[in-house]
């Protein structure tokens, strides 16, 4: 008993909310890797197209809920996220077109790409201000739970509750649904093998007729339906702030880079690292534990490896890590 | 128009903005503004030694700003004897097992082979990580259970404040040493993400580690070089002298600390500004630019390009410590909840670029020019709302909307400043030579 105990408290603490931060990071990292594998630079401005997207969502969304309309038991603001896909993509192709095609046409270095996102940057974060403010916006309505830990302790009969919010189950879902779509897009569809084409080898790409053009305007739009699902997940799962979200860069990059840049797949693996590491490194274990040991090597501590506060320097000490080992990251990225 | 004319007439338009600042707002606004200014200008210098030198792509200047801060509260601060008793020398025991952990580790990993090598590598770790904490914690709940509401901190020396300045620079320069030696050689992008995690982490380690300098709780009242206002009010000469230029005393004393402020960072400023000028045109800083522009040719010719690397990010972020607990001096505060990366790495990064990477004046310009615009663009901002809006009747929610968003324009402007400076003139104002 006391086995299964600490099992559904390890599930309720550490497994369920890794799993749904490490989705939300995963879809993010995608945004970041395919930037980096066909426009060939770190995108700094990824937190903040990830914050327009969910904004406009959010303004979207008191609108319906204000003419009465709600998703039933689902949060209203999936009814409202394909309007901040479409706002996003518009953005992000208007900001390709007035910035980064300049730049592309020069064929300027990685680096000053960089520098460019980073004013890009700038702007977006000033947009979003202006849209929206700096307050900190909880924008999640229908059924909070799936299944309460109270109604799972009455069912089970065990000590410890399990709860699982909708927003994780939806997080989950949303993100299978995602990345399901990603890999059929890339590698079934013609335009998806002439992305990968043209990230495996320009050169080549360009002399098979591949339209640059389009590949460019594709990648964005995929972009922004990434980051805006991405920032809606996030928001919905905890809450939504300008701020937060120019933060969650550091850990979106790390996953992007510790799966390897400009690798899909890995972007994958690296947010579902970087989110359970994070969680389990920064979890008071006491709880656990208790159950687990005898009681005469039951621990007197919070048994928490570092608190939470520090949880940037575990993205970062893994990132580090993975990169002094093997450059390339887990599965084999891009190197320039 | 000849490189110097047009230099001088853009240094000149600074202080044509400071002087009409003075008139409009008011002279304490002016030197305010150009106290930062100067600062501003320094962790320009600084930045524009690692990239405008070397293209090192360093973002995270807020960290090594925020080290400066630091080095003020532990210089100038007064020793708290309770909290030393409690845990001072244990505290420092732990930190020392740390440090020796890490060094374990990495000696493991030089000296042995195959698979011993992850094995010994993992068990120095993890039994070191849980004897710092054994040593650690304890220490640290006592030092910080002293007397929490004023100090739960070990204090400072109880040097002058001055003092803290050389210091707060050796404090980033021993940061940045760390960071090279681990971050550096990496790639370029690799380089910056690696940076912005490292100031992050600063940051969390003053929020949360109280005993050092009592994290979100602040550090107030720091000690100044030079006099405090409220003294020169009560001072007979000060007053007299006040009077005789035909001043308030209360007015005469404000302007005289910041103009007292202002000579200490120019001094500052010059000094390194010579220094930065002396390296670039030395050997030293032709190779720096060697190695910059191609890498590979500089190591076929013989130089040691990570050791040079290593070498000028120390130096830069050197700079940039010695900015930070200039800031925090004229602050007279630590607050670390104030440390964002918008304001002190991103914005440091728009002023290289738009003064001109890679030329020391263009940085300096760059920081005064851009800190100015920073400062000013709320109360311009405002303004243009109100003409804007004017025609609209009051109360209406357009119109509050409007004057409220006058708040963000800031960070719109930097962009926009740095996306139009890159695409019209991306070597900047003054460009390199």
């Amino acid at each position: 008993m006391d086995f299964l105990n600490a099992i559904v408290a390890f599930a309720n603490f550490v497994f369920v909310p890794g799993l749904a931060y490490g989705a939300q990071l995963a879809i993010g990292a995608l945004g970041v890797t395919l930037i980096y594998g066909i426009l060939r630079f770190s995108n700094f401005a990824h937190g903040d197209t990830m914050a327009f997207g969910t904004a406009i969502t959010i303004l979207v969304t008191t609108a319906l809920t204000g003419l009465g309309i709600t998703f039933g038991p689902l949060p209203t603001a999936l009814l409202a996220l394909p309007v901040g896909i479409g706002a996003t993509i518009l953005l992000l192709l208007g900001i390709d077109r007035g910035v980064y095609k300049f730049y592309r046409d020069q064929k300027a270095s990685p680096v000053i790409l960089v520098i460019v996102s980073m004013g890009v940057m700038f702007v977006m974060n000033g947009i979003v201000r202006f849209i929206i403010g700096v307050r900190d916006i909880n924008f999640a309505d229908g059924e909070r739970f799936i299944i309460t830990a109270r109604e799972f302790r009455d069912m089970t009969g065990l000590q410890e509750g399990l709860a699982i919010k909708t927003t994780q189950a939806i997080t989950v879902v949303v993100a299978f649904i995602v990345m399901a779509l990603l890999f059929w897009f890339l590698n079934k569809t013609r335009t998806g093998k002439s992305m990968r084409a043209f990230s495996d080898n320009e050169d080549l790409a360009l002399l098979s007729g591949i339209n640059p053009d389009w590949v460019v305007k594709v990648t964005w739009m995929i972009v922004a339906a990434l980051a805006t699902t991405a920032g809606v997940l996030y928001g919905l799962d905890k809450s939504f702030k300008a701020f937060t979200y120019f933060q969650l860069l550091l850990p979106i990059f790390a996953a992007a880079i510790v799966g390897g840049l400009g690798n899909p797949l890995g972007a994958i693996a690296g947010g579902f690292v970087i989110a359970f590491s994070e969680v389990t490194i920064t979890y008071a274990w006491k709880k656990v534990l208790t159950y687990l040991l005898p009681e005469s090597l039951e621990p007197d501590g919070l048994v928490q490896l570092l608190s939470t506060d520090y949880k940037f320097a575990v993205s970062f000490a893994i990132l580090i890590i993975v990169l002094l080992f093997k450059p390339t990251g887990l599965f084999k990225g891009q190197s320039v | 128009m000849s490189t110097t004319v047009k230099d001088t007439a853009l240094f000149g338009l600074v202080a044509v903005l400071l002087i009409g600042t003075g008139l409009i707002q008011g002279w304490n606004s002016a030197l305010l503004i150009l106290n930062m200014g100067l600062i501003s200008a320094i962790m320009a210098l600084g930045v524009n030694l690692q990239w405008g030198f070397a293209g090192l792509f360093n973002i995270g200047v807020m960290g090594f700003v925020a080290l400066g801060g630091l080095a003020a509260v532990l210089v100038s601060t007064e020793p708290v004897p309770e909290a030393w008793q409690a845990g001072g020398l244990r505290i420092f025991a732990g930190l020392a097992l740390g440090a020796l952990t890490v060094v374990a580790a990495v000696m493991a990993q030089k000296r042995l082979e195959g698979r011993t090598k992850t094995i010994v590598t993992l068990v120095i770790l993890v039994g070191g990580f849980f004897l710092y904490r054994a040593v650690f914690d304890p220490a640290k709940e006592a030092i910080e259970a002293v007397n929490p509401a004023s100090t739960g901190n070990l204090g400072g020396l109880n040097l002058p404040i001055l003092l803290s300045w050389p210091v707060g620079g050796l404090l980033a320069a021993g940061a940045a040493w760390i960071i090279g030696k681990t971050a550096l050689g990496l790639r370029s992008d690799y380089l910056a993400i690696a940076t912005l995690g490292i100031a992050e982490i600063i940051i969390a380690v003053m929020k949360n580690e109280d005993w050092l300098a009592r994290g979100v709780k602040n550090v107030i009242g720091l000690d100044r070089p030079v006099p405090f206002e409220i003294d020169l009010q009560q001072d007979p000469v000060f007053v007299e002298r006040a009077a005789s230029v035909g001043l308030d005393p209360v007015l005469a004393s404000t302007l005289y600390t910041k103009m007292a402020y202002a000579v200490l960072f120019t001094i500052v400023l010059l000094i390194l500004l010579w220094l930065a000028q002396k390296a670039l045109k030395s050997p030293w800083g032709r190779m720096m630019r060697a190695i910059r522009d191609n890498e590979t040719a500089a190591e076929a010719m013989g130089k040691d390009v990570t050791k040079r690397h290593l070498q000028i990010f120390i130096l830069g972020s050197a700079i940039c410590g010695i900015a930070g607990a200039m800031m925090t001096t004229l602050d007279g505060q630590l607050t670390p909840g104030t440390y964002q990366p918008l304001r002190f790495t991103f914005l440091v990064w728009v002023m290289v670029i738009v003064g001109g990477s890679g030329n020391n004046f263009g940085a300096v310009l760059g920081g005064m020019l851009i800190w100015w615009l920073w400062v000013q663009v709320e109360p311009l901002g405002l303004g243009l709302m109100n003409i804007l809006s004017s025609g609209l009747e009051d109360g209406s929610t357009l119109k509050e909307r409007m004057i409220e968003s006058a708040a963000h324009m800031r960070l719109l402007t930097m962009g926009l400043v740095l996306l139009l400076v890159l695409r019209f003139s991306p070597r900047g104002l003054i460009p390199e030579r």
